[in-house]
């Protein structure tokens, strides 16, 4: 065991390397660009230098001289495409302003021509050879734009429901013994996966290939079949690969039906790469917000009042929000809470979700206030998280099906050195530099949504998995194969997977960290009724129809026909049947899944059920973070030495997947405290540092110590595989463990992000 | 980006030549034909669609005669100009005589761009205002005279507080310039006519009404070398920055001293991130000069560097941090051992 592969402890899988190791180190895993076409053109966006106003005037002539040019696509000539609504309202999309529709202008950015030709340079020189006259009017960029509205979330998103709430706040906060009272910031951030978000579309006759890094192969195919008014069925999207997804290829995006119509137009297939800065702005973003929190507990520290208002940024068009509240309002004991969430409209392009949407910006407002709670009552801030731990959410008073929070917090404090912290502030340095400590709580809620599965075992023990999950870098591909192995008893190198394809059985959105509960549960599903079928095949008659019913799945055996044939002895079971194959297709919901489920999972809505939204119980992983950040006296420069992190999520498929996760995690809460932030001028409400030299993300020698802990954690109440889903709960609380440690360094309590030296006083 | 033609330079008379179509009003950096050496520059602006070059002339070829590192009589240091980032860096003897060039080079951009980029490449480096580099953007005075400036009152974290214009604020983004103005470097330029030499203090324009104009250098004219008389071991090229590596100074200072029985003979100051050109602090290191220093002295040397400098909304952090390097830079190279 290495520290990569970490030695699995109870409840735990084994570290196996990855799937798809081997093919991405080699280079020869393709992803969406790297497919094949015949005889192909090339597109080439052309996008608006204005965010609002309206085109004049295209003046082409120069473009078209270009040689290899086939076509160019503007307002005027585009391909009609129907509208799909946001895929909060029942839609597909992440957006509902369609670009090439008319002269207007809602965005910086926006796509408002395509450029055609027989080859990418050639597209690319022409679409720069493009020229436009825009009529531009005064954009509103943001928070304190001129002309941007502000209204509550509920009511104009319907997925946002309620504002949680319960007890008497305001009298509870007049009364409180110590209070809190402040506000927090967080930046717009972009995800600029490594893939850039290209389309590539060809057609067969009537029938339409996609191939398009997509966390949801599902929904995409279903949303551009609704958008070109076809069939479905005729649409099927391709990606075996995805090049990082993080929420960005969640939803449609405009560019994937524009460019299957050109192709239709055309009737040639068409490949569109798109630059790193259009990314920026055809595709969704993490939009900043704003908070107050008000804490009022009694000198022992136990809450009495917590109050967490929070506002975000959407476009004109949508009504986007993350409404972290949800999470917020529940994570401690509390008996009077109030919560509210409002959207403030400005000329900008629809958010999206981005790596844990909620609890990023929401956790960082909370878990830094209770660290100023903890400074004002001269507590240490772990012990006074242990004081308000519960079994129950306040909200509703359900019970957590399983809550390690603290036990991670034990561990995560042994491994960081955390008694040897010394409490006051300013106390610690070495050299040039003086050094903090600091600790956040983080959780995320455990989703799960119904997911369909293939499987197809041989006699010869090769089996074979079809799911059109996702491989977003997970390892996906890894606990599938695991899942099916252990469930068959097969070895693991028979066993062959396959994903990212919308004609295989249908998997739910990659998002949420619901892709290994909901496709190891679907699997697993899958797995017993072909376990049955031979169990059944080998099984005396004489065995009661009740045994039967759970022959080969049942954990624990009782009559003594079911125990005598374990393990499964397959080629016995196979002869006994007959035959040379054995498949089996399932689908699979999680408990409380609405009833139009399986209907939806097959239109491409993915249902997903978990966290607070279930019926009689509330699902979170928990984790717990420390930080060592170091301020240089000087440049006041700083950097982040030293991650620790802990954390319970219910079963640990592999561990060695997983703490590349939770790894991953760590340095991205590292990166949206420290670094990474969208710029906008807000004159003209346009992202400026929309590049990857000029967004700030770490690099290796910014994050020398990164410490994963895995707790083992049992939880039956959640799902079939006991998995709660961790892709995005490292990356949580980071952004305040480190304010915390900036304020245990410097005395300094910095509230809004990124933390940059500037910010640091003398 | 456009199509070019490509050639290779086969001797530097010819790569003279094919560089020398442009008309002689032209600013370089809109020459027809372009030098190319790394090409970590050159042809991300070329993607970029900023630069549009008509003819790229490869002067790689060059390199034989172009990239030693020479250390002549011991008193002088000659740097090809085709000498590569990394090589010089990782040279010993400048490693020990003159950590400020080292260390410039060290902590500049990624080891990968150090490996391709040339140390005249390097100094030809042009600036990083994302309004440059962003055709979108009209109004740039340095892309497209007299359109205006969207930096002054946009966003501008990065731009320079010395040496700005009313028409331009755009950084010199490089690190290791501020090592060759600080030790008085001479450039060596091959023409038309031959060879001629300059100070390097001279090959940078501020942008003052002519933003366009970045250096002295005319169309057809190419940096060779770099010379460096005197040895400077108690050196030094302290550099702030929003990551610990792979990324441009917020604030940076190279400084070289002399110092003799605790007084300064010797100083030499420059200040990079901060200015619109590589930046000599000359009223600074006259302070120092005769002096025995102290911390005191270095907060003074420190103002006496900034007293000029000029903030904007977003940058004006830099004259504080500035002078915190400054001082910073003078206190170790006073202490460290040589
Ligand atoms: C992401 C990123 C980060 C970076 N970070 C830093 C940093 O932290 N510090 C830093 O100093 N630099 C940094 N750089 C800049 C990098 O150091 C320069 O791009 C590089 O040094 C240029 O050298 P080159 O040989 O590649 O030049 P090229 O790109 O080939 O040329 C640059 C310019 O100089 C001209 N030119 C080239 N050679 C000569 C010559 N001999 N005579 C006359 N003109 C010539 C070219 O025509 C061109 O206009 C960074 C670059 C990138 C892309
Ligand atoms: S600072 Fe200079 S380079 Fe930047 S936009 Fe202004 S004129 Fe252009």
């Amino acid at each position: 065991m290495t520290a990569a592969a970490p030695e699995p402890k109870e409840n735990m899988g084994q570290p196996v390397p990855r799937y798809d190791a081997v093919v991405k180190v080699t280079g020869r895993a393709t992803y969406a660009s790297d497919m094949p076409l015949d005889n192909p053109a090339y597109a080439f966006l052309v996008t608006s230098a204005i965010a609002k106003g309206r085109i004049d005037r295209f003046d082409l002539d120069e473009a078209r001289s270009v040689r290899g040019v086939i076509e160019i696509v503007t307002h005027e000539n585009a391909p009609e495409l129907k509208e799909s609504k946001l895929f909060s309202d029942g839609g597909y999309a992440g957006t509902t302003i369609q670009p090439l529709k008319s002269a207007e202008i809602s965005h910086d950015g926006e796509i408002i021509a395509v450029v055609i030709a027989e080859s990418y340079e050639a597209a690319r020189e022409a679409a720069n050879r493009v020229k436009v006259s825009y009529t531009a009017t005064a954009p509103s960029a943001t928070f304190d734009s001129p002309g941007t509205t502000a209204a509550a979330a509920k009511g104009q998103n319907a997925q946002f429901k309620e504002d949680a709430k319960v007890g008497d706040f305001a009298k509870a906060f007049d009364e409180a013994e110590v209070k809190i009272t402040a506000a927090y910031g967080t930046p717009t951030q972009h995800h600029n996966p490594m893939e850039l978000f290209t389309t590539s579309c060809a057609w067969m006759g009537d029938n339409l290939v996609i191939y398009e890094g997509s966390q949801y192969v599902y929904g995409l195919k279903n949303g551009v079949a609704e958008q070109l008014g076809i069939d479905p069925d005729k649409v099927r999207v391709v990606n075996p690969y995805v090049g990082g997804g993080f929420g960005s290829r969640g939803s449609m995006t405009p560019r994937t039906a524009i460019i299957a119509a050109i192709a239709r137009r055309l009737n040639r297939p068409i490949k569109l790469v798109p630059t790193r800065d259009q990314g920026f702005t055809i595709a969704t973003y993490r939009a900043e917000t704003r908070h107050e929190i008000k804490l009022g507990a009694a000198r022992d520290g136990k809450l009495v009042a917590l109050r967490h208002e929070g506002a975000e940024v959407s476009s004109r068009a949508d009504a986007y929000c993350v409404g972290g509240t949800k999470t917020t309002t529940r994570l401690y004991a509390c008996p009077n809470v109030d919560s509210l969430v409002s959207i403030v409209r400005a000329d900008r392009n629809t958010p999206g979700f981005m790596r844990s949407p909620p609890e990023v910006p929401y956790l960082f407002a909370l878990e830094s206030a209770m660290d100023e709670l903890a400074v004002q009552l001269n507590m240490d801030p772990v012990e006074l998280r242990r004081i308000n731990d519960t079994t129950n959410e306040p909200i509703g008073g359900k019970p957590y099906t399983s809550r390690s929070l603290m036990a991670c917090f034990d561990e995560a404090a042994k491994a960081f050195g955390w008694a040897q912290r010394s409490p006051q502030p300013k106390s610690m340095s070495d050299g040039d530099w003086l050094i903090g400590y600091g600790c956040a709580a983080t959780c995320y809620p455990t989703q799960m949504a119904p997911s369909a599965a293939r499987v197809r075992l041989q006699r010869d023990g090769r089996t074979r998995v079809e799911i059109a999950g996702h491989e977003i870098g997970t390892g996906a591909y890894t606990v599938i194969a695991q899942t099916a192995a252990d469930r068959l008893g097969v070895p693991l190198e028979k066993v062959a997977v396959f994903m990212g394809d919308s004609d295989l059985p249908p998997a739910p959105v990659a998002g949420g960290s619901n892709s290994t509960a909901s496709t190891c549960s679907a699997v697993m599903m899958v797995c017993d009724q072909i376990r049955q079928r031979l169990f059944k095949a080998v099984m005396p008659d004489s065995l009661t129809e009740k045994a039967k019913e759970t022959v080969g799945i049942s954990p624990a055996p009782t009559t003594q026909a079911a125990k005598s044939d374990r393990p499964l002895d397959i080629e016995k079971a196979f002869d006994a049947l007959g035959v040379g194959v054995v498949e089996e297709y399932g689908e699979w919901k999680p408990d409380g899944a609405p009833l139009d489920s399986f209907r939806a999972m097959h239109s491409g809505h993915p249902r997903l059920v978990g966290g607070h939204q279930m019926k009689d119980q509330i699902a979170y992983a928990f984790g717990a973070e420390f930080v060592e950040v170091r301020i240089n006296r000087f440049t006041h420069e700083i950097r982040c030495p030293r991650l620790v992190g802990a954390f319970a999520a219910g079963r640990i498929v592999n561990p060695r997947t997983a703490r590349s996760q939770l790894m991953g995690g760590l340095i991205w809460g590292m990166s949206s405290a420290l670094l990474e932030a969208t710029e906008i001028d807000e004159r003209y409400a346009r992202y400026v540092n929309d590049n990857l030299a000029d967004y700030l993300l770490p690099v290796n020698a910014d994050v020398p110590g990164v410490e994963v802990i895995m707790l083992s954690e049992q939880d039956d109440r959640i799902n079939p595989a006991g998995v709660k889903g961790l892709g995005e709960l490292a990356n949580v609380g980071t952004n305040a463990a480190i304010c915390n440690a900036i304020h245990h360094a410097t005395g300094q309590r910095i509230r809004n992000l990124p933390v940059r030296l500037e910010n640091i006083e003398a | 980006m456009r199509p070019f033609s490509y050639q290779r330079a086969t001797d530097p008379t010819s790569a003279v030549q094919a560089l020398s179509a442009a008309a002689a009003s032209t600013p370089l950096t809109k020459a027809t034909a372009q030098p190319l050496a790394g090409g970590t520059t050159l042809i991300d602006l070329m993607k970029l669609d900023v630069m549009r070059p008509a003819a790229i002339v490869d002067i790689n070829p060059l390199a034989q005669g172009w990239s030693a590192i020479e250390l002549k009589g011991d008193e002088v240091l000659r740097l090809g100009a085709l000498a590569k980032m990394s090589d010089v860096a990782a040279h010993a003897e400048i490693q020990r005589n003159y950590p400020v060039i080292a260390d410039s080079l060290k902590l500049a951009a990624s080891a990968q761009l150090r490996n391709m980029a040339t140390l005249g490449g390097n100094v030809m480096q042009r600036t990083r205002c994302s309004y440059f580099r962003d055709v979108s953007y009209e109004n740039c005075n340095k892309r497209n005279p007299g359109s205006g400036c969207a930096a002054m009152d946009g966003v501008n974290r990065m731009h320079a507080v010395l040496g700005a214009s009313d028409q331009c604020i755009a950084t010199y983004p490089g690190d290791f310039a501020q090592a060759l103005i600080a030790l008085d470097a001479v450039v060596e330029i091959t023409g038309r006519s031959g060879i001629r030499t300059m100070p390097f203090a001279e090959l940078h324009k501020a942008p003052g009404n002519t933003p366009d104009i970045e250096t002295t250098l005319q169309p057809g004219e190419l940096i060779s070398a770099f010379s460096i008389s005197g040895r400077w071991p108690r050196s030094v090229y302290l550099k702030a920055r929003d990551r610990q590596s792979y990324e441009f100074a917020l604030s940076s200072a190279a400084v070289a001293l002399d110092v003799q029985d605790g007084t300064v003979r010797d100083a030499r100051i420059a200040l990079g991130g901060v200015a619109t050109v590589p930046w000599r602090a000359r009223e600074a290191e006259a302070l120092l000069k005769g002096q025995a220093f102290d911390d005191g002295l270095a907060q003074r040397v420190a103002d006496a560097a900034f007293a000029e400098a000029r903030g904007r909304r977003h940058n004006s952090f830099k004259i504080s941090l500035g002078k915190r390097v400054v001082a910073r830079a003078l206190q170790q190279a006073v202490t460290m051992e040589i």
